[in-house]
């Protein structure tokens, strides 16, 4: 299991690229952090979540 | 009469302490937009003293910010850096400013963001907000970034929190309240917003790192 924001999921073996695009997120707009360090964007396809891994996703929205 | 420089660090001193005021005045910090956000981020840590601050944004000051943004009806027009810049030596004689008349991203964040040691994220657009998150993150983990998602409407003030995310980001906001969803931005929501940001800064300048 993977823990994303607090929830364990069964998505060890996904990377971070079809994670996000299968859970509706808009890449354009998150900043994902892997055990702690940022996931830089041109590595969302490479980045493969691993069993026991922490990850969090941060989806920002509008205004300011 | 405005009070002199020794004056002022005095006062500083008798409110803050000496040893966090000096702490406070030896600090950089970048504000990265100068909307609702930005400008009132910038107000809260000019009055506290802080000793440098970076202030960027590529836009005028339009009768549209009045309701929520530190600037004045006789201001419309003028660059927000220099409109802003100009109300916080009111405020604050001695504060020391640099001002960025630009649009920040990418290729202009480095060499801008070189001298900072907090940066504060106050744009409007989410795709500018991730985007200068990711850079710092990514590219200067040496700092600090202090960002903020989530503030639109009318909703309860109580929903606004600090989140720190990792050792050197924290995200202030309700992380939901989108700006295209209800009413647009409240000044005192936003106000909130801002000051989350502020005083997350002052807290880590005071090395307070838990939220």
């Amino acid at each position: 299991m993977v823990r994303i924001n607090g929830e364990d999921l069964d998505v060890g073996g996904k990377s971070v690229a079809e994670y996000l695009n299968s859970a509706g997120y808009d890449l354009m707009r998150v900043a994902v952090e892997l055990n702690g360090d940022i996931v830089p964007k041109a590595q969302y396809s490479d980045t493969i979540f691993k069993d026991g891994d922490s990850v969090e996703v941060v989806s920002f929205v509008g205004g300011g | 009469m405005i009070p002199t420089k020794e004056e002022w660090i005095k006062a500083l001193n008798d409110r803050h302490r000496i040893e966090l005021q000096k702490k406070i005045s030896s600090t950089t910090v970048a504000v990265c937009g100068l909307g609702g956000l930005g400008s009132n981020i910038a107000t809260s840590l000019a009055r506290a003293g802080i000793g440098k601050l970076i202030l960027i944004d590529f836009d005028k000051v339009d009768i549209t910010n009045l309701h929520r943004q530190q600037y004045k009806a006789n201001q419309i027009g003028m660059n927000k850096t220099e409109a802003l810049q100009n109300n916080l030596k009111e405020i604050n004689p001695y504060i020391e400013t640099k001002i960025h008349n630009v649009y920040l991203d990418e290729n202009t964040a480095k060499d801008i963001l070189s001298e900072t040691d907090i940066i504060c994220e106050a744009f409007d657009n989410a795709e500018a907000k991730a985007s200068i998150v990711n850079f710092v993150l990514s590219e200067m983990p040496e700092k600090y970034i202090v960002a903020a998602s989530g503030m639109a409407g009318l909703d309860s003030a109580n929903l606004i929190k600090t989140r720190k995310v990792s050792k050197r980001f924290y995200l202030c906001g309700d992380e939901v309240s989108d700006i295209k969803d209800g009413i647009g931005l409240v000044s005192s929501r936003v106000m909130l917003c801002a000051a989350h940001q502020a005083h997350t800064v002052l807290r880590i300048i005071a090395e307070e790192y838990e939220v």
